[in-house]
């Protein structure tokens, strides 16, 4: 009893969490492209962190918060332009590679000693240097506690509620933002290039120029899950590699894709799978079989195994529509 | 004066392939085979106990029960300095000196696992050098490990032979990019052709073919080093082993998904997945070091920065990727191979079974890049669970600028990359150089998008 009350504690923990806002927000950005676009980017980590390090880099320097934000934006921005505009003409799979290669290639730069007086190099930069500047923001009193239910955290300092409600009410933002663009011409455009390419030029719709913008909207939207990211921990080059990409795949075929709360229930679950088989693990699993370090590995075999078989069987997910996905082959 | 030494090193390095390959055929593990430097000298001083848990030795082969320690010991000019001794001490008492041979190379044998302190003895090094930083340091051993161990030294000792003025010097710098370019772009090459071969006949962009790199390292780990098979066995049952993957994933998985007419999208997304549920049983399984598949150690021989090891993985992958070319260009299943990469209703229509034709490209690809796994770890000191993930961009940007679904193009594109990596590694450092690989494939979908001998029409 003591053992689901603990589970269940701990599932409302992580879902309350900002890295599930976070990861929900960085999906809902995939979802533009993937989802309803039918652009498969694999690189959105690097949009991400291109977000956090826009952000904690111009913050370091003495830029303010919100000029940071804009750094990340614009930056992310501009990262989709560049690997938009030699890709969007060919084959989705050209997109595939120059995604996967081009976010390993921020990855690598920001993990490289030579720019470490910037990056901190492979050490990351440490999440109290930008921080506070967040934290100077909040309408809440300094250095008190505050408890809903079982949980406990901090009104304004690190891992807090005022981050928790930000986040949250970012997320609601941006999905509101989402449903309200999928609902206009723009939105029936993109999601027409996705069916039939060759239908919407026939109609006089210029598809080179509408894939570029849903690149560049989804990206910005993953520099912003990338920005509410680090406001809880560090920016760290490898905590944002491929494998993040991947998961958010998961997060968003899992609850859905094409759908606006798809993304949200789909990382929520995730991150309630993994928590679930962290605790039972621990708890029934002997040492021998599964030790401590083999947990997160054996999670990430489940996301990999469930992202195929997703795909395979119910590429619609949760929420999604079947008809609605044909993926365009 | 110099062509003469320069003549002496090239005959000492082709003696040294013909020595390998010798020991090779003979059935020994090619790295055993002896190197022409001489051994470095060694003085084991006893330790308290009964059993000796540190040694200096000549050489030294990782098993699971022993460590080894090795370094080398620079000049400013890359000139080994001899002579000088360093101390590894264990927490118990343990404790031994070695002298670091002509070669500047130093090894020490370690039984037991734990933290030890490496020492360089400073009153020892030849006058002019000096340590760049401190000269002792605490080094974790883990049994089953190889633990590198350099001392960075400052300073030319009396008699350092300069390769010549600072022209020559960067001359061979760039000669051993060249040469190293030449080397990774052959093992690019072996993997790549499959992966081209791949999207030639059944359009799919496997995203899981670095892992089958992977694989083939870690096979190969698995029996040469953990279970102590004769090498060249092991190398062949890994390849065997990975081509039965091949075989098995196309029998099991995208045979049957063909059948369901799942989108290209739908696939890749598949392979995807694929690819970060095999990186994570390889670290599940195997941890998340590096692991070497060779127990003893090289020392590089001949003119260039190579080791006998990578000599003889460059002549296997050629001879391999001959037989591959030979076998695409002079025989009736390569041809029909070709004509279903080519146009695959044409030649279904044609009475190709085209079915047959995309299994044997899914086995003898998976072999290939079992192979290419063997031999990445051979020459780069071993393999761990993320090697694919780095390879897989190289091999991306290789078939992209070759022309995705060219076997010959795969092979062109894989000779480019490879060398301009490893020549960019000259001005960029560490991983950066794989920038140069990305650079390299948004200029080529700008400029030219179906690669270099790809054809117009296969880009939508």
């Amino acid at each position: 009893m003591d053992f689901l009350v603990g589970l269940f504690t701990d599932f409302g923990q992580q879902i309350l969490s900002s890295v599930t806002a976070a990861f929900a927000i960085a999906a809902i950005g995939l979802n533009v492209h993937f989802g309803y676009t039918g652009l498969v980017n694999i690189g959105q980590a690097g949009f991400m962190l291109i977000g956090a390090y826009g952000l904690a880099i111009t913050v370091e320097v003495g830029g303010g918060f919100w000029l940071g934000v804009l750094i990340g934006l614009v930056g992310a921005a501009l990262f989709a332009l560049v690997l938009g505009l030699p890709t969007l003409k060919l084959r989705g799979d050209y997109l595939a590679i120059v995604t996967i290669a081009a976010s390993e290639i921020v990855r690598v730069i920001g993990d490289n000693q030579s720019l470490s007086q910037w990056t901190g190099g492979a050490a990351g930069i440490a999440g109290r240097v930008y921080q506070g500047a967040f934290t100077a923001l909040s309408p809440f009193p300094a250095n008190q506690q505050f408890q809903v239910g079982p949980y406990t955290y901090p009104l304004t300092e690190g891992d807090s509620w005022f981050l928790r409600i930000v986040c949250w009410v970012v997320l609601a933002i941006v999905a509101v933002i989402v449903l309200l663009l999928m609902r206009s011409p723009w939105g029936r455009a993109i999601r027409g290039i996705r069916e039939d390419e060759d239908a919407m030029r026939s109609l006089g719709k210029n598809v080179y120029l509408y894939k570029l913008q849903a690149l560049m909207l989804g990206g910005v939207i993953g520099a912003i899950g990338g920005m509410l990211y680090v406001l809880s921990a560090n920016v760290l080059a490898d905590s944002l590699g491929r494998t993040t990409t991947f998961l958010l795949y998961t997060c968003l075929l899992l609850g859905g894709a094409a759908t606006v709360f798809g993304p949200v229930l789909g990382s929520a679950l995730y991150f309630i799978v993994i928590i679930g088989l962290n605790d039972v693990v621990a708890q029934f699993v002997p040492p021998q079989i599964m030790n401590e370090q083999q947990i997160p590995q054996f999670g990430w075999i489940v996301v990999g195994v469930g992202l195929m078989l997703l795909v395979i069987f119910r590429p619609q997910g949760i929420l999604g529509n079947k008809k609605e996905l044909a993926f365009g082959d | 004066m110099r062509s003469l030494t320069t003549l002496r090193r090239v005959l000492l390095g082709s003696a040294t392939v013909a020595a390998v390959l010798a020991g090779a055929l003979a059935g020994a593990a090619p790295a055993t085979a002896a190197s022409p430097s001489p051994s470095p000298s060694v003085t084991a001083v006893p330790t308290a106990g009964t059993t000796t848990v540190v040694q200096a030795t000549a050489d030294c082969a990782v098993t699971p029960r022993i460590a080894c320690v090795r370094g080398a010991l620079r000049d400013d000019n890359g000139n080994g300095v001899k002579g000088v001794t360093i101390r590894l001490d264990g927490a118990s008492g343990a404790t031994a000196s070695a002298v670091s041979n002509a070669a500047g190379a130093f090894v020490f044998t370690v039984t037991k696992g734990g933290t030890y302190r490496i020492t360089l003895v400073t009153s020892t090094l030849p006058k002019g050098i000096k340590p760049l930083a401190a000269a002792s340091r605490p080094i974790p051993v883990t049994l089953g490990q190889l633990q590198p161990a350099a001392f960075a030294l400052k300073g030319t000792f009396k008699g350092s032979q300069t390769t010549s003025g600072p022209s020559t010097s960067e001359l061979h710098l760039v000669l051993d990019q060249i040469s190293g370019g030449l080397l990774l772009g052959l093992l690019l090459a072996l993997a790549s052709i499959g992966l081209s071969l791949i999207y030639g006949t059944t359009g799919l962009s496997n995203f899981a073919h670095g892992e089958q790199v992977t694989l083939g390292g870690l096979l190969a780990w698995l029996f040469a080093v953990v279970l102590g098979w004769n090498f060249l066995l092991a190398c062949v049952v890994t390849v065997l082993l990975c081509a039965a993957s091949g075989y098995l994933q196309d029998r099991f998985i995208w045979g049957p998904l063909r059948r369901r007419h799942l989108g290209l999208t739908q696939l890749m997304v598949v392979t995807i997945g694929l690819s970060l549920a095999l990186e994570y049983v390889f670290q599940y399984f195997a941890g998340a070091q590096v692991h070497p598949v060779t127990t003893s150690i090289q020392i590089n021989t001949g003119p260039l920065d190579l080791t006998p090891n990578a000599y003889l993985a460059m002549l296997i992958s050629i001879v391999v990727l001959v037989a591959v070319g030979l076998l695409l260009q002079r025989t009736r299943i390569g041809r029909a191979t070709r004509a279903v990469s080519d146009n695959r209703p044409l030649a279904a229509a044609s009475g190709i079974d085209v079915d047959r034709i995309i299994r044997l490209v899914w086995t003898v690809s998976m072999g290939l890049s079992g192979l290419a796994g063997i031999l990445y770890a051979l020459v780069y000191g071993g393999i761990n669970w993320s090697t694919g993930q780095a390879v897989l961009l190289l091999l991306f940007a290789a078939t992209t600028l070759g022309g995705l679904g060219t076997a010959f193009g795969a092979l062109i594109g894989s000779l480019i990359i490879g060398l301009v990596v490893q020549v960019s590694s000259l001005f960029l450092s560490g991983d950066m150089r794989y920038a140069t690989a990305l650079i390299i494939l948004i200029l080529v979908l700008l400029v030219r998008p179906q690669g270099i001998l790809g054809r117009r029409e296969r880009v939508g």
